[in-house]
């Protein structure tokens, strides 16, 4: 237990200097500073859909709805309200986690497929919404007419517009907090109570733990942080599209998590990392990277079920 | 109006009826093998397409018969060689897997027959209006109701009557009993999947007529297809059915007052459902 703790606590020390570091030596291997903005707020969106998924043992087959509202949210507020990117930012994450917790009664009774089908076509709605609103979000041709906005932190002014390693360390310091509380969460009664869920829901039941009532606030969370990635991804883009919301894009987060490894905390960014580089490379070298996105899945499926951390625990335990 | 509202009302049921018609198959596969089959719509295109190559050689009546037979042997091959591999396994990876295809046969139409819309040929004496009164009721499109109809009817028969159809309701309820008592469950789950492909293949066949034909039709028919086994009621095949008639008619309707929330109509109805209904219309009490 003891070698195992320090085991952890070093692979966190290497993963935030990775992070830290990552504008300085991502250009290095190839890749670009915006690259890296993507795969921060992408794999804060897979863990946070981890949450759900690893932590809880609930697949939700729909957080890109959740997603597409925090990223609404934040850019409908630089554009129509107030053009501050902190303001967007809280707005956004407001508006995916109220729109969660209002969900959240109607589906938690639902387990297994039933949940996964039902959250796939809750996100449909949204999806239409931003579709159909065209005076309001633009419609299929997305939200645009608005930009991030230098932060003015009272003592200092960052220019995050122009700078991409600036955004970079904003997205990142975001990306820190949030995952923090989700850590932090995970450590406390609170989330042991929702691995006991995860292990046997009926024995935490007859415990005589509100399993429903926990569900619902896991969910809630997932979804508040899902929002989160998603204003960033907003602010990233300097646009929004109803692509964001769209049924695929829930599907792209779930193969993150299951890439990386679904029961480990960094999974997710492992698999975002992969699965964001790969989607990048593919686009640029052939019109038909959706049928490889596809293979890819299937190979994911069929070879690594258990994610690239969940096969490197076994052979390391074995 | 009134003549509007009723053009509208059976444009819905036409619409219910490729929903049901695809939600069955869904259905289907889900309650025997619980997988939900996310490259159901991705069949259905390939059914519409393949038609549409094999028309030109065979005829209307040909294609119409063909196509969705040789939809049905891609996904009794599908089944063979990947879908098996995850029974048993949570349910994730077989959602993960079927969306990968889903993708890949998307692409994959788009890659062999192109992206932009094709013209499909129906027969002349199908497409003139039957009376100029109701313009809308062209021979096409009764034609297309008598099939659904048929096709269900033939479902339903299948399951009721024969030998396959009772094993595949015997093992919905309870799989392992039917294994014991020296049925081939591999077997039964693999005709199982291809008959529901043989009816997406078959709504792909005739939706091509009425909606186009294009690599995305899949994708648009999928979604739609859940909302009618979430609001029939999952594990009841009637309610599936019913569902997707309703939400069909539903968005019908709502054309004519509130042309914005066509599509918005159905998930309104789903939550409505969930709330007062968790389990859905007709669902059966604690299955899911």
């Amino acid at each position: 237990m003891g070698s195992d703790t320090l085991k952890n606590q070093a692979a966190n020390v290497v993963v935030w200097l990775l992070l830290l570091a990552m504008p300085y030596w991502l250009p290095h291997v190839g890749g670009y500073v915006e690259l890296g903005s993507r795969v921060v707020v992408l794999a804060l969106a897979a863990m946070a859909l981890n949450f759900l998924l690893g932590y809880t043992g609930v697949l939700s087959f729909g957080h890109a709805a959740y997603f597409g509202l925090g990223a609404y949210g934040a850019g409908m507020t630089i554009r129509y309200l107030v053009p501050s990117t902190g303001a967007g930012l809280i707005v956004g994450t407001l508006v995916g986690a109220v729109a969660g917790a209002i969900i959240g009664p109607m589906i938690i009774r639902l387990r297994g497929v039933y949940f996964a089908m039902v959250t796939i076509a809750f996100a449909q709605v949204f999806y239409f919404i931003a579709f159909r609103w065209n005076n309001v979000t633009g419609g299929d041709d997305g939200l645009t007419g608005w930009t991030r906005q230098p932060l003015h932190l009272g003592f200092a002014t960052i220019d995050i517009q122009q700078n991409p390693v600036a955004f970079y360390f904003l997205v990142l310091a975001v990306f820190a907090i949030a995952v923090g509380v989700m850590a932090f969460l995970l450590r406390s009664p609170f989330g042991r109570t929702l691995i006991a869920i995860r292990e046997n829901e009926r024995r935490a039941r007859f415990l005589g733990i509100p399993v429903d009532q926990h569900i619902w606030i896991s969910w809630t969370i997932s979804c508040a942080v899902v929002s989160v990635a998603g204003a960033l991804y907003a602010l990233l883009n300097n646009f929004v599209d109803p692509r964001a919301l769209y049924w695929t894009q829930s599907g792209d987060f779930v193969i993150m998590a299951v890439l990386g490894g679904m029961r480990s905390f960094w999974g997710p960014l492992i698999g975002a990392a992969i699965f964001v580089t790969l989607q990048d490379y593919l686009s640029s070298q052939t019109e038909n990277w959706m049928s490889f996105v596809g293979l890819f899945f299937v190979l994911v499926v069929l070879f690594f079920p258990r994610g690239i951390l969940g096969m490197i625990r076994r052979k390391v335990a074995s | 109006m009134t003549q509007v509202v009723l053009f509208n009302i059976f444009n819905g049921l036409i619409v219910g009826a490729f929903y049901a018609l695809m939600a069955l198959g869904l259905s289907l596969i889900m309650n025997l093998s619980g997988v939900i089959n996310f490259a159901h719509g991705g069949f259905l295109a390939i059914g519409g397409y393949l038609a549409f190559s094999l028309i030109p050689y065979v005829g209307f009546w040909g294609g119409l018969i063909l196509a969705p037979i040789l939809t049905a042997v891609l996904g009794l091959i599908v089944e063979r060689v990947l879908v098996r591999r995850l029974y048993g396994r949570d349910p994730l990876y077989s959602l993960l897997l079927t969306f990968g295809l889903a993708f890949m046969f998307e692409d994959g139409t788009r890659f062999i027959w192109g992206a932009q819309s094709l013209p499909y040929q129906v027969p002349g004496w199908l497409l003139s209006p039957l009376s100029s009164d109701y313009f809308f009721l062209t021979g096409y499109r009764l034609f297309m109701v008598l099939i659904v109809a048929l096709a269900v009817g033939g479902l339903f028969f299948i399951l009721t009557y024969t030998r396959l159809g009772m094993r595949i309701r015997a093992g919905t309820l309870d799989l392992e009993t039917v294994s014991v008592l020296g049925v081939n469950v591999r077997v039964l789950r693999n005709m199982n999947f291809g008959l529901g492909i043989y009816l997406a293949g078959l709504a792909g066949v005739l939706a091509v007529g009425q909606l186009g034909l294009q690599p995305t039709i899949g994708s648009s028919l999928i979604m739609p297809s859940f909302v009618a086994i979430i609001v029939g009621g999952l594990g009841s095949l009637p309610g599936t059915l019913l569902g997707g008639l309703l939400i069909g008619v539903a968005s019908g309707v709502t054309t004519v007052y509130f042309p914005s929330a066509t599509e918005a109509v159905m998930y309104v109805m789903m939550a409505a459902v969930l709330l007062v209904r968790p389990r859905g219309l007709l669902g059966e009490e604690g299955r899911f």
